[in-house]
Protein backbone atom coordinates (compact mmCIF):
# COMPACT_ATOMS: atom_id res chain seq x y z
CA UNK A 1 0.00 0.00 0.00
CA UNK A 2 1.07 3.13 -0.89
CA UNK A 3 2.60 5.40 2.27
CA UNK A 4 0.28 8.16 3.77
CA UNK A 5 2.49 11.24 3.04
CA UNK A 6 2.04 10.59 -0.55
CA UNK A 7 -1.69 11.39 -0.37
CA UNK A 8 -1.00 14.22 2.31
CA UNK A 9 0.95 16.22 -0.20
CA UNK A 10 -1.39 16.31 -2.86
CA UNK A 11 -4.28 17.65 -0.54
CA UNK A 12 -1.53 19.89 0.21
CA UNK A 13 -1.55 20.81 -3.62
CA UNK A 14 -4.75 21.00 -3.88
CA UNK A 15 -4.98 23.26 -0.86
CA UNK A 16 -2.58 25.70 -2.24
CA UNK A 17 -3.96 26.15 -5.46
CA UNK A 18 -7.44 26.90 -3.71
CA UNK A 19 -5.68 29.42 -1.72
CA UNK A 20 -4.36 30.85 -4.69
CA UNK A 21 -7.76 31.14 -6.02
CA UNK A 22 -9.49 32.83 -2.87
CA UNK A 23 -6.66 35.19 -3.05
CA UNK A 24 -6.13 36.24 -6.35
CA UNK A 25 -9.62 36.21 -7.92
CA UNK A 26 -11.92 38.66 -8.43
CA UNK A 27 -15.34 37.37 -9.54
CA UNK A 28 -17.32 36.15 -6.50
CA UNK A 29 -17.88 32.35 -7.95
CA UNK A 30 -14.13 31.93 -8.80
CA UNK A 31 -13.30 32.59 -5.20
CA UNK A 32 -16.08 30.10 -4.41
CA UNK A 33 -14.35 27.67 -6.44
CA UNK A 34 -11.57 27.95 -4.51
CA UNK A 35 -12.72 27.21 -1.57
CA UNK A 36 -14.58 24.44 -2.58
CA UNK A 37 -11.01 23.05 -3.81
CA UNK A 38 -9.69 23.89 -0.17
CA UNK A 39 -12.42 21.80 1.14
CA UNK A 40 -11.79 19.16 -1.13
CA UNK A 41 -8.33 18.92 -0.41
CA UNK A 42 -8.98 18.94 3.45
CA UNK A 43 -11.80 15.91 3.04
CA UNK A 44 -8.99 14.36 1.07
CA UNK A 45 -6.50 14.65 4.02
CA UNK A 46 -8.96 13.51 6.49
CA UNK A 47 -9.90 10.28 5.00
CA UNK A 48 -6.34 9.65 4.08
CA UNK A 49 -5.84 10.10 8.08
CA UNK A 50 -9.10 8.04 9.04
CA UNK A 51 -7.66 5.19 6.38
CA UNK A 52 -4.34 4.79 8.32
CA UNK A 53 -4.92 5.01 11.51
CA UNK A 54 -5.49 1.61 13.35
CA UNK A 55 -9.25 1.09 14.25
CA UNK A 56 -10.16 4.99 13.27
CA UNK A 57 -11.96 4.14 10.05
CA UNK A 58 -15.25 4.85 10.77
CA UNK A 59 -14.81 7.78 12.71
CA UNK A 60 -12.89 9.39 10.33
CA UNK A 61 -15.32 8.14 6.87
CA UNK A 62 -18.53 9.87 9.13
CA UNK A 63 -16.98 13.03 10.06
CA UNK A 64 -16.14 13.09 6.24
CA UNK A 65 -19.69 12.85 5.56
CA UNK A 66 -20.55 15.20 8.10
CA UNK A 67 -17.85 17.51 6.28
CA UNK A 68 -19.31 17.17 2.82
CA UNK A 69 -23.01 17.95 3.88
CA UNK A 70 -21.84 21.38 5.83
CA UNK A 71 -19.87 22.18 2.48
CA UNK A 72 -23.27 21.40 0.20
CA UNK A 73 -24.98 23.49 3.02
CA UNK A 74 -21.99 26.58 2.42
CA UNK A 75 -22.20 26.09 -1.21
CA UNK A 76 -25.89 27.33 -1.16
CA UNK A 77 -25.81 29.90 0.78
CA UNK A 78 -23.04 31.38 -0.90
CA UNK A 79 -24.77 31.28 -4.45
CA UNK A 80 -28.12 32.49 -2.94
CA UNK A 81 -25.56 35.31 -2.10
CA UNK A 82 -23.93 35.99 -4.84
CA UNK A 83 -27.10 35.89 -7.05
CA UNK A 84 -28.49 39.06 -4.29
CA UNK A 85 -25.30 40.44 -4.38
CA UNK A 86 -25.70 40.49 -8.42
CA UNK A 87 -28.98 42.01 -8.23
CA UNK A 88 -28.33 45.05 -6.11
CA UNK A 89 -25.02 45.90 -7.29
CA UNK A 90 -24.79 44.42 -11.10
CA UNK A 91 -21.31 43.33 -10.31
CA UNK A 92 -19.92 40.17 -8.17
CA UNK A 93 -16.53 41.40 -8.70
CA UNK A 94 -15.52 41.09 -5.03
CA UNK A 95 -12.86 44.14 -4.84
CA UNK A 96 -16.41 46.26 -5.56
CA UNK A 97 -18.15 45.41 -2.66
CA UNK A 98 -15.82 45.80 -0.13
CA UNK A 99 -17.49 48.21 2.69
CA UNK A 100 -19.36 45.10 3.84
CA UNK A 101 -22.79 47.04 4.25
CA UNK A 102 -25.69 47.35 1.68
CA UNK B 1 4.89 -0.33 -11.49
CA UNK B 2 2.44 -1.36 -9.13
CA UNK B 3 -1.17 -0.66 -10.02
CA UNK B 4 -1.95 1.12 -7.30
CA UNK B 5 0.99 3.05 -7.76
CA UNK B 6 -0.53 4.32 -11.47
CA UNK B 7 -3.50 4.73 -10.56
CA UNK B 8 -2.52 7.12 -7.51
CA UNK B 9 0.18 8.63 -10.06
CA UNK B 10 -2.89 9.42 -12.79
CA UNK B 11 -5.55 10.64 -10.40
CA UNK B 12 -2.77 12.86 -8.78
CA UNK B 13 -1.92 14.34 -12.40
CA UNK B 14 -5.62 14.51 -12.69
CA UNK B 15 -6.07 16.28 -9.98
CA UNK B 16 -3.12 19.12 -10.25
CA UNK B 17 -3.98 19.60 -13.78
CA UNK B 18 -7.61 20.38 -13.29
CA UNK B 19 -7.11 22.28 -9.69
CA UNK B 20 -4.51 24.31 -11.54
CA UNK B 21 -6.72 25.12 -15.07
CA UNK B 22 -9.70 25.97 -12.46
CA UNK B 23 -7.40 28.68 -10.67
CA UNK B 24 -6.01 30.38 -13.55
CA UNK B 25 -8.34 30.11 -16.93
CA UNK B 26 -9.29 33.07 -18.00
CA UNK B 27 -13.37 31.56 -18.89
CA UNK B 28 -15.37 31.61 -15.76
CA UNK B 29 -17.03 28.31 -17.89
CA UNK B 30 -13.83 26.20 -17.83
CA UNK B 31 -12.74 27.23 -14.42
CA UNK B 32 -15.90 25.59 -13.43
CA UNK B 33 -15.38 22.47 -15.81
CA UNK B 34 -12.02 22.25 -14.54
CA UNK B 35 -13.33 22.19 -11.04
CA UNK B 36 -15.46 19.18 -11.78
CA UNK B 37 -12.33 17.32 -12.85
CA UNK B 38 -10.92 17.96 -9.78
CA UNK B 39 -13.60 16.89 -7.56
CA UNK B 40 -13.88 13.73 -9.64
CA UNK B 41 -10.20 13.26 -9.20
CA UNK B 42 -10.78 13.32 -5.37
CA UNK B 43 -13.65 11.27 -5.67
CA UNK B 44 -11.09 8.97 -6.81
CA UNK B 45 -8.94 8.92 -4.38
CA UNK B 46 -11.29 8.21 -1.78
CA UNK B 47 -11.75 4.71 -3.68
CA UNK B 48 -8.14 4.28 -3.71
CA UNK B 49 -7.93 5.01 0.10
CA UNK B 50 -10.75 2.18 0.29
CA UNK B 51 -13.51 4.79 1.24
CA UNK B 52 -15.99 3.44 -1.72
CA UNK B 53 -19.40 5.01 -0.07
CA UNK B 54 -17.56 8.68 0.26
CA UNK B 55 -16.21 8.42 -3.03
CA UNK B 56 -20.17 8.26 -4.17
CA UNK B 57 -20.99 10.40 -2.59
CA UNK B 58 -18.45 12.60 -3.11
CA UNK B 59 -19.37 12.34 -6.99
CA UNK B 60 -23.29 12.37 -6.45
CA UNK B 61 -23.29 15.92 -3.72
CA UNK B 62 -20.02 17.70 -5.66
CA UNK B 63 -20.37 16.57 -9.35
CA UNK B 64 -23.78 16.39 -9.52
CA UNK B 65 -24.52 19.37 -7.08
CA UNK B 66 -22.24 21.95 -6.35
CA UNK B 67 -21.08 22.03 -10.38
CA UNK B 68 -24.53 22.42 -11.40
CA UNK B 69 -24.91 25.13 -8.49
CA UNK B 70 -22.04 26.91 -9.76
CA UNK B 71 -23.35 27.04 -13.35
CA UNK B 72 -26.22 28.34 -12.69
CA UNK B 73 -24.72 31.38 -10.98
CA UNK B 74 -22.16 31.83 -13.92
CA UNK B 75 -25.55 31.47 -16.00
CA UNK B 76 -27.23 34.45 -14.00
CA UNK B 77 -25.18 36.85 -13.28
CA UNK B 78 -23.19 37.02 -16.61
CA UNK B 79 -22.11 40.49 -17.04
CA UNK B 80 -22.14 42.64 -20.15
CA UNK B 81 -18.89 43.88 -20.91
CA UNK B 82 -15.20 42.17 -19.83
CA UNK B 83 -15.45 40.72 -16.56
CA UNK B 84 -12.24 40.73 -14.52
CA UNK B 85 -11.55 37.63 -13.19
CA UNK B 86 -8.25 37.85 -11.47
CA UNK B 87 -7.19 40.58 -9.16
CA UNK B 88 -3.81 42.73 -9.35
CA UNK B 89 -2.42 40.69 -6.62
CA UNK B 90 -2.20 37.55 -8.46
CA UNK B 91 1.48 37.51 -7.88
CA UNK B 92 1.66 38.05 -4.33
CA UNK B 93 -0.87 35.26 -4.28
CA UNK B 94 1.07 32.59 -6.12
CA UNK B 95 4.08 33.53 -4.15
CA UNK B 96 1.74 32.86 -0.71
CA UNK B 97 0.14 29.78 -2.17
CA UNK B 98 3.68 28.56 -2.92
CA UNK B 99 4.94 29.15 0.62
CA UNK B 100 1.68 27.53 2.35
CA UNK B 101 3.02 24.11 0.13
CA UNK B 102 7.02 24.78 0.41
CA UNK B 103 6.30 24.91 4.26
CA UNK B 104 3.35 21.76 4.42
CA UNK B 105 5.30 19.30 2.56
CA UNK B 106 8.28 20.02 4.53
CA UNK B 107 5.98 19.52 7.42
CA UNK B 108 4.61 16.13 5.94
CA UNK B 109 7.84 14.81 4.66
CA UNK B 110 9.98 15.14 8.10
CA UNK B 111 6.93 13.69 10.51
CA UNK B 112 7.09 9.57 10.97
CA UNK B 113 3.59 8.47 9.76
CA UNK B 114 2.52 5.10 11.15
CA UNK B 115 3.05 2.72 8.21
CA UNK B 116 0.60 0.35 8.95
CA UNK B 117 -1.32 -1.37 5.82
CA UNK B 118 -5.32 -0.06 5.99
CA UNK B 119 -8.01 -2.66 6.17
CA UNK B 120 -11.14 -2.95 4.18
CA UNK B 121 -13.90 -1.88 6.01
CA UNK B 122 -17.77 -3.13 5.12
CA UNK B 123 -20.02 -0.28 4.13
CA UNK B 124 -22.88 -1.99 6.28
CA UNK B 125 -21.03 -1.76 9.64
CA UNK B 126 -20.28 2.33 8.57
CA UNK B 127 -23.84 2.67 8.66
CA UNK B 128 -24.39 1.27 11.58
CA UNK B 129 -21.62 3.71 13.12
CA UNK B 130 -23.53 6.49 11.40
CA UNK B 131 -26.81 5.60 12.59
CA UNK B 132 -25.87 4.04 16.30
CA UNK B 133 -22.78 6.14 17.60
CA UNK B 134 -23.30 9.80 15.45
CA UNK B 135 -27.21 9.56 15.28
CA UNK B 136 -27.54 13.01 16.83
CA UNK B 137 -25.19 14.64 14.70
CA UNK B 138 -26.48 13.31 11.86
CA UNK B 139 -30.03 14.94 12.66
CA UNK B 140 -28.27 18.09 13.33
CA UNK B 141 -26.82 17.87 9.98
CA UNK B 142 -29.86 17.46 7.92
CA UNK B 143 -31.49 20.37 10.48
CA UNK B 144 -28.86 22.20 9.38
CA UNK B 145 -29.53 21.40 5.61
CA UNK B 146 -33.03 22.43 5.63
CA UNK B 147 -32.18 26.10 7.15
CA UNK B 148 -29.84 26.70 4.83
CA UNK B 149 -32.24 25.34 2.11
CA UNK B 150 -35.20 27.61 3.38
CA UNK B 151 -32.18 30.55 3.95
CA UNK B 152 -30.86 30.02 0.76
CA UNK B 153 -34.59 30.78 -1.00
CA UNK B 154 -35.21 33.66 1.27
CA UNK B 155 -31.62 35.27 -0.03
CA UNK B 156 -32.00 35.04 -3.25
CA UNK B 157 -35.63 35.41 -3.83
CA UNK B 158 -36.41 39.14 -5.52
CA UNK B 159 -38.07 41.61 -3.21
CA UNK B 160 -41.70 42.26 -4.18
Amino acid sequence: MLPLSWFLVVGGALFSVGLYAVLARAHAALVLIGIELMLNAVTLNLVAFATYAPGGQFTGQVVTLFVIAVAAAEVGLAIAIIMRLFRNRATVDVDVVDEMRW
Amino acid sequence: MSPALLVFALLALAALVSGLGSVTSRSVVYSALFLLGALVAVAGFFILLLAEFLGLAQLLLYGGTVVVLIFFVLMLTRQEEGERVDNPWRWGAAVAALLFFALYTFAVLTTPWPAEDPELISIGELGRTLFADWVLPFEIASMLLLVALIGAIIIARARD
